[in-house]
C-alpha cells in the first residue's frame, strides 16, 4: 500500500491510469480490427476479406463515390468557410465571440434532428432528394468544423506581417495571396481533416437525406457489422483507416503541431 | 461598403445554418404528425411532452442520455486531469509519446472507434448495455479533457506548488489549494466539451448499446426516422434544448466579456 502511495506521489506517474485505459480501449480494439481483417470466419489467417472487396464492384464503387462526395463537400466548406473565418478574424473581439457562439450553437441540436429538418426544408422548397441535397446536408452539418480551425489560425497570425506587406506596397489582393493565405495553411489543413474524415465515415445522414437512395461507405461498414460479417467489416474499416492515415500524413507535413491543438476549441 | 458586404455574407451563412432549426421550432407549435404540415397553432405537443404517459420511452431515452453524459463527462474529467498533470511532469520523450497516443481517439472517425470497441466487447464476451456505452464515451471524451487542461498547466507557475510544499503543505493540500484553482477553467471547459460530445454522439452509442432495449436520444431518433416519421414531441424537445443552450452560452459570453473588460482595466 505504502509503495503504491509513494509511486503515485510522483506526479509524472499520474497519467498511468489513463495510459492503461488507452491501451485497453484504443490500442487493443484497433489491433482487433487488424486481427479480424486478416482472418476468415474460422479464425485462420487469410486475405479472403480483401479479395472479396476487390472482386465486389459494389463495395468498391461505394468507396470511390464516398471519397468523391467527401472531396466535393470539403471543397464547398472551404470556399464558404474561409471568407467567414477571415471576416470574423478581422472584427472587434466582443462581436466575434458572439458570432463564434452563433456558429457552434446549431451543433447542440441533435444532428439527426437537424438532418431531418433539412429534409423538411428541401421538401418545402421542392428540391428533390438526391445528390444535391446530400451534399448540401453534409456542408450544412460540417461547415462549422471548417470555419473554426481557420478562424483560430487567422486570429493568431501576426498582424504586423500583413501590415509590413502593405507598407512595402502590396495591393490588398497581393497581401492576401502572398501573406495571409500561406500563413493560414495550417488552419486550412486541419479544417480539411475535420470535414473530410467525418464525411466519408458518416452513416445515417446519407440515408436520411436521400431516402435511402444513396449509400456511403460508412453505411456499408455498418451493414456488414450488423449482419454479423465482422471479418469483412473489419477489413473495410482497415481500408478506411488507411485512407485516413494517408490523408493525415499528407496534412501533417510541416504543421503537425497546429493540427493537434489549434482546431479544438 | 466592405463592412456591409461582409456582414451580409455572415448573415446569409447563419440563415442557412439556422433555417432547419427554425423550421423545427416553428413546427413545434402545431399538432401535425409530419414535420412540414401546418394545422394551426397549438401548444399540444408541449403539453404531451411534459405529461409523459404515451411518450414514456422518449423521456426514458432523454434521461439515459443525460445520465450517460454526466457519468462519462465526470470520469473523463478526473481521468483526463490526472493524465494531464502526469504528462506535464514527464520528460520530453515520454510526453510526446503519450500526447501522440492521446490524439489517436480524436483522429479516429466515429465509426472506427465504434467498430473497434464493438469488436473488443464482443471478443471478451461482455454483454452490451449501460457500462459499455459509458466506457465507449469515456474513450472518446477524455482526450479532449487532456487537451483543455494542459494549457492551464503550462500557464501555471510551478514554483507556487513547490513553495507550498516548502512551507509545510502536504502534497494533497497543495494540490487542492494551489493546483486545482489554476486548473479549474480547463477542467470546466473539458467537462462541458465531454458532456456535449457524449449527448450528441450517435454512431459509437449505436454500436455499443446492445439490444436489451436501452435507448439514448440519438438511437431513439434514429429508430424513429427509419420507421418513417419523427415522434412529433421531439420538435418541442429540440426547441427547448436549443433555447436552454442559447441562454446558457449567452450568459457565459456576457460574463467572459465583462471579465475581459475588467482584465483590460487592470492593466
Amino acid at each position: 500500500m505504502k509503495q503504491i502511495l509513494s509511486f503515485f506521489g510522483k506526479r509524472r506517474h499520474w497519467s498511468i491510469p489513463y495510459i492503461l485505459f488507452l491501451l485497453c480501449f484504443v490500442i487493443i480494439p484497433l489491433g482487433l480490427i487488424v486481427f479480424y481483417a486478416f482472418t476468415n470466419n474460422e479464425g485462420e489467417l487469410s486475405l479472403t476479406n480483401f479479395r472479396k472487396f476487390l472482386s465486389q464492384p459494389e463495395a468498391m464503387n461505394t468507396f470511390i463515390y464516398s471519397v468523391g462526395i467527401g472531396l466535393i463537400t470539403t471543397l464547398i466548406c472551404l470556399i464558404l468557410g474561409y471568407p467567414a473565418a477571415y471576416i470574423m478574424s478581422r472584427m472587434r473581439s466582443d462581436r466575434t465571440q458572439l458570432l463564434v457562439i452563433l456558429f457552434i450553437l446549431p451543433m447542440w441540436v441533435n444532428f439527426l434532428i437537424r438532418t431531418l429538418a433539412t429534409v423538411a426544408l428541401f421538401d418545402f422548397l421542392h428540391i428533390p432528394l438526391g445528390e444535391i441535397s446530400l451534399i448540401f446536408g453534409m456542408v450544412y452539418n460540417f461547415l462549422p468544423f471548417m470555419i473554426y480551425p481557420i478562424y483560430n489560425n487567422l486570429k493568431r497570425t501576426d498582424q504586423s506581417l500583413t501590415e509590413a506587406a502593405q507598407d512595402l506596397g502590396a495591393t490588398p489582393f497581393q497581401v492576401f495571396l502572398r501573406t495571409t493565405l500561406p500563413l493560414s495553411v495550417p488552419g486550412i489543413s486541419s479544417g480539411i481533416m475535420m470535414v473530410f474524415m467525418p464525411v466519408i465515415s458518416t452513416f445515417a445522414i446519407a440515408e436520411l437525406l436521400t431516402m435511402n437512395n444513396i449509400k456511403l461507405f460508412g453505411t456499408t461498414l455498418q451493414e456488414n457489422i450488423y449482419n454479423g460479417m465482422w471479418n469483412y467489416g473489419a477489413a473495410l474499416s482497415l481500408i478506411m483507416l488507411l485512407l485516413i492515415a494517408i490523408t493525415s500524413l499528407l496534412n501533417s507535413e510541416g504543421n503537425a503541431k497546429t493540427a493537434g491543438e489549434g482546431g479544438l476549441l | 461598403m466592405r463592412r456591409i458586404l461582409s456582414n451580409t455574407y455572415l448573415g446569409l451563412l447563419l440563415i442557412m445554418l439556422y433555417a432547419p432549426i427554425l423550421i423545427v421550432i416553428v413546427f413545434s407549435f402545431t399538432e401535425a404528425k409530419v414535420l412540414g404540415n401546418w394545422t394551426g397553432f397549438s401548444f399540444k405537443l408541449y403539453q404531451s411532452l411534459f405529461t409523459g404517459g404515451l411518450h414514456h420511452s422518449l423521456t426514458n431515452a432523454l434521461w439515459n442520455t443525460i445520465i450517460i453524459g454526466f457519468i462519462a463527462a465526470t470520469v473523463s474529467t478526473l481521468l483526463g486531469t490526472m493524465a494531464a498533470i502526469g504528462i506535464y511532469n514527464m520528460n520530453a520523450r515520454n510526453r510526446n509519446a503519450v500526447q501522440t497516443l492521446n490524439t489517436i481517439p480524436i483522429l479516429n472517425p466515429d465509426i472506427i472507434t465504434a467498430i473497434s470497441l464493438f469488436l473488443l466487447f464482443v471478443s471478451i464476451g461482455v454483454s452490451q448495455g449501460y457500462t459499455t456505452v459509458i466506457l465507449a464515451h469515456i474513450t472518446f471524451c477524455t482526450p479532449y479533457v487532456v487537451l483543455s487542461v494542459l494549457p492551464c498547466l503550462r500557464q501555471m507557475n510551478d514554483n507556487l506548488y513547490e513553495a507550498a510544499l516548502d512551507l509545510g503543505a502536504t502534497p494533497f493540500y497543495a494540490l487542492r489549494k494551489i493546483m486545482l484553482p489554476e486548473l479549474r477553467p480547463g477542467m470546466i471547459s473539458g467537462f462541458i466539451l465531454a458532456f456535449t460530445l457524449s449527448i450528441d454522439d450517435f454512431v459509437v452509442t449505436l454500436f455499443n448499446i446492445g439490444n436489451e432495449g436501452l435507448e439514448t436520444l440519438s438511437t431513439y431518433i434514429y429508430a424513429d426516422a427509419r420507421k418513417g416519421g419523427l415522434t412529433p414531441e421531439l420538435r418541442p424537445l429540440s426547441g427547448i434544448i436549443f433555447v436552454v443552450v442559447l441562454v446558457f452560452l449567452l450568459i457565459i459570453n456576457r460574463r467572459s466579456a465583462k471579465k475581459n473588460i475588467k482584465d483590460e482595466a487592470n492593466f
